[in-house]
C-alpha cells in the first residue's frame, strides 16, 4: 500500500523513515523544504538516536509529483495544516488521512479537504538536525481512532495502526481517540504557555507553588471542556506534569513553545490555548484563563513584527 | 513655608522634580550611586523636552550630607524604597516626606523608619533619562497629591502650589485613594501585560475584536480590579480602560517602566503593584484569577533570571 506523509519535519520523518522498512508499504513524503526533500531523494531518510533508521522514501515539494495514496497521515505544523492538505487532497481521493499534529481542531481542518479522516495523538519527538537527518529523541505510543464527523472505515485505521506497529511505531487503533488527545492537549497547554511566558524550564514552573497553582486552573478549564463533550481523560494530566517535573524525566526541558518564542517562530497557541477556548465556547463551558494565555501569547508573537 | 525641598533618588521622575523645583527653592538631591552625584555637582542638572532648564543641586549619596529640608520627595523606584527609606531613617525630623512610587503601600514602608508627616501622591509626568545629568521632559501630565494620616489638606495645597509655580501640573486632592487605585489597577494591567508580552503600550492593549484579543484581557483584568476597589469602598477617580484607551492613542506608545526592567532582566516593581492589588483582594474577599496570573507569571520571569 502505499503511504503519504504530509509535512516531513521531525515527527513526519519518524514515521515515514520508519514505515519505509516494511516491504509492503511505499512511503511518499511531502515537505516544501527543498534541501530536505533534495537529501531524502539522495540519500535516503535518515533517523538517528532512540533508533537508528535509514529509508528509501520519495520525497517532493510538488504536491502534483503525488500518486493516489491509501493512507495520509498530516504531521505539519498545525498552522500550515490547511495549505498542505488542500494542495495534496486529490492524493486521498479514495483514501484516508490521519492527523498526528499537536492540539485540537486539526481533525476539523482535514475533514473541510478530504473525506475520511482519522484522529490521532502521537507521543514520539525528535528535532530535525540536517536536510534528510533526523534525531529520534523520544520513542512514545500513537493511537488512532476514526473522526467522529467524517470518520475513515475502521479497517483504514486498523491497516495504518498495524502498519506503524509492525514498523516500529506502536499504535493502537481504537474507536474512541479523543481521551489520548485531550490528556495531551491538555497537558500541553497548561504547561508550555507558561515556559513560554517566563522563560522558565518545565520543572522550575512546577515548584513555584504560584504558577503550579496556574497550570492546575487551567488544567481544571481544560477538563471542563472535555467532560462537556462526553470524554473521559485515559489519565489525569495533573500526575504526568509533576510526573515529568522530577529531575530525571524532563525538569530541565523547555517547552517546544519556549523554543519557538526564543527563536521567534510562530507558535501553536491557536491549536492549544486557543483551541480549548473555541471548544469551550462552543459548549458553554467558560475557559477565562485559557483565553488569557492565548492573547498573551498572541501579544508576544505580535512584538515581534 | 517650604523653602528647601531634597529629592530622594534622581531615576527619570526625581530629576524632573529637581530640575523644575531648582527654579524656584533650594534642591538637594539623594542618589544610590556617588559618581550620580559626582556629576550633578559638577555640572548640574539639565531638563529638555517640554521645558528647557539648567539648574544647580547639591547632591549627595550620603544623607548625613545633606542640608537640612522642609520637603523630601521620594522618587526611587519601589524596589529600591525600603533600602532608601532606612538610610533617613533618624534623620531630618523637621522635613515632610512626599511618595510617588507606582502602586500601593509606598507610605507604609516610609512610615515603618520615621514619624515624619508624609504625603501620597500619584505621578503620571514621564520623561526619558539620555544621561545622570540630563533627561527629557516627555509628557506634561499631573503629578496628584493628597494627604496620609493627619497631614491637612492645607499642607498638600501648599506642597501643589509650589509644584505648579515651577512649571509642573500638580493637583491637592482630599482624599487621594480614588485616583491611586485607578492608577494601580491600570499599572497592574498595562505594565504587566506589557512586561509577558514585550509589547509597548501600543494600539494591542485596545483591540476587542476577538476573544483571544489583547482588548478582552485588558477589559477583564480591569473588571477584577474595579470589583476590588469596588468592595474596599473606593470609588475610582477615572476608569482604567478609558485610560487604557486614551494612552494608546497618543502618538508614541509609551514602554512600561516593567517591560524595561524584564528586558534588563532587573527586579520589577511587581509586587507593590500586582502583588499589593492581589493582596487587597484577599483582604475584601474578592476573586481575581487573572490577575493572579499576571502576578505569578511576572514574578516567574523573574525568578528566570538567574
Amino acid at each position: 500500500m502505499k503511504v503519504c506523509v504530509v509535512g516531513c519535519g521531525a515527527v513526519g520523518s519518524l514515521f515515514a523513515a520508519n514505515l519505509a522498512q516494511l516491504e509492503d508499504v511505499e512511503v511518499w513524503a511531502y515537505d516544501l523544504l527543498q534541501p530536505h526533500v533534495d537529501a531524502i531523494n539522495a540519500r535516503g531518510l535518515r533517523l538517528t538516536g532512540a533508533g537508528e533508521v535509514v529509508s528509501h522514501v520519495a520525497a517532493t515539494a510538488a504536491a502534483s509529483d503525488l500518486p493516489p495514496c491509501e493512507l495520509g497521515i498530516v504531521a505539519t505544523k498545525a498552522m500550515h495544516a490547511d495549505a498542505a492538505i488542500a494542495a495534496t487532497a486529490h492524493v486521498f481521493a479514495d483514501g484516508a488521512v490521519a492527523s498526528v499534529m499537536n492540539g485540537v481542531g486539526n481533525e476539523e481542518t482535514l475533514a473541510r479537504h478530504v473525506e475520511r479522516v482519522i484522529r490521532g495523538t502521537t507521543f514520539p519527538a525528535g528535532k530535525l538536525l540536517e536536510p534528510g537527518v533526523v534525531q529520534w529523541d523520544v520513542k512514545g505510543d500513537t493511537t488512532l481512532g476514526p473522526f467522529e464527523s467524517q470518520p475513515a472505515p475502521m479497517e483504514a485505521v486498523e491497516s495504518l495502526a498495524d502498519a506503524c506497529t509492525r514498523a516500529g511505531m506502536p499504535t493502537a487503533a481504537v474507536a474512541d481517540a479523543r481521551p489520548p488527545q485531550w490528556r495531551k492537549v491538555i497537558f500541553n497547554a497548561s504547561t508550555n504557555p507558561i515556559g513560554a511566558l517566563t522563560g522558565l524550564t518545565h520543572g522550575r514552573v512546577c515548584e513555584r507553588p504560584d504558577l503550579r497553582a496556574l497550570v492546575t486552573a487551567l488544567v481544571d478549564e481544560g477538563k471542563a471542556v472535555a467532560a462537556a463533550q462526553g470524554i473521559t481523560l485515559d489519565a489525569d494530566p495533573e500526575e504526568l506534569i509533576d510526573h515529568a517535573a522530577r529531575p530525571e524525566v524532563a525538569y530541565d526541558h523547555k517547552a517546544s513553545m519556549l523554543q519557538d518564542v526564543e527563536a521567534r517562530r510562530a507558535t501553536e497557541i491557536d491549536f492549544l490555548n486557543g483551541g480549548i477556548g473555541r471548544f469551550g465556547r462552543e459548549l458553554g463551558v467558560p475557559t477565562p484563563l485559557n483565553d488569557a494565555v492565548t492573547a498573551l501569547i498572541k501579544g508576544l508573537e505580535a512584538s515581534w513584527t | 513655608m517650604i523653602e528647601r525641598v531634597c529629592v530622594v533618588g534622581a531615576g527619570t521622575i526625581g530629576s524632573l522634580f529637581a530640575g523644575h523645583l531648582a527654579q524656584v527653592t533650594d534642591v538637594s538631591v539623594l542618589t544610590r550611586r556617588r559618581e550620580h552625584a559626582r556629576a550633578l555637582d559638577e555640572r548640574g542638572l539639565r531638563i529638555t523636552g517640554r521645558s528647557d532648564r539648567q539648574v544647580r543641586v547639591r547632591a549627595s549619596a550620603d544623607p548625613a550630607e545633606l542640608p537640612n529640608f522642609d520637603l523630601g520627595i521620594v522618587a526611587c523606584k519601589g524596589t529600591d524604597l525600603e533600602a532608601v527609606a532606612s538610610t533617613l531613617q533618624g534623620r531630618f525630623p523637621e522635613a515632610m516626606l512626599m511618595t510617588v512610587q507606582n502602586g500601593l503601600g509606598a507610605e507604609d514602608v516610609v512610615r515603618r523608619h520615621g514619624e515624619w508627616p508624609l504625603i501620597s501622591a500619584i505621578t503620571f509626568m514621564s520623561g526619558t533619562r539620555h544621561s545622570d545629568t540630563e533627561v527629557e521632559y516627555v509628557l506634561d501630565t499631573p503629578t496628584w497629591l493628597g494627604p496620609y494620616e493627619s497631614t491637612t489638606l492645607e499642607r498638600v495645597e501648599e506642597v501643589a502650589k509650589l509644584i505648579t509655580s515651577s512649571g509642573l501640573k500638580a493637583q491637592a486632592f482630599a482624599d487621594l485613594r480614588p485616583a491611586q487605585w485607578s492608577k494601580l489597577i491600570f499599572n497592574a494591567t498595562v505594565n504587566g501585560v506589557a512586561a509577558l508580552t514585550g509589547l509597548p503600550h501600543d494600539f494591542h492593549f485596545a483591540v476587542e475584536g476577538e476573544t483571544t484579543d489583547l482588548g478582552p484581557l485588558v477589559r477583564a483584568l480591569v473588571e477584577e480590579g474595579a470589583a476590588v476597589a469596588a468592595a474596599a469602598g473606593i470609588e475610582l477617580h477615572d476608569d482604567p480602560w478609558e485610560m487604557n484607551v486614551l494612552a494608546t492613542k497618543r502618538g508614541s506608545a509609551h514602554r512600561p517602566s516593567m517591560l524595561e526592567d524584564v528586558e534588563a532582566c532587573r527586579p520589577t516593581e511587581v509586587e507593590s503593584i500586582n502583588g499589593a492589588l492581589v493582596r487587597e483582594a484577599e483582604w475584601v474577599a474578592v476573586s481575581v484569577p487573572l490577575q493572579r496570573a499576571l502576578y505569578a507569571l511576572v514574578r516567574g520571569k523573574e525568578a528566570s533570571y538567574s
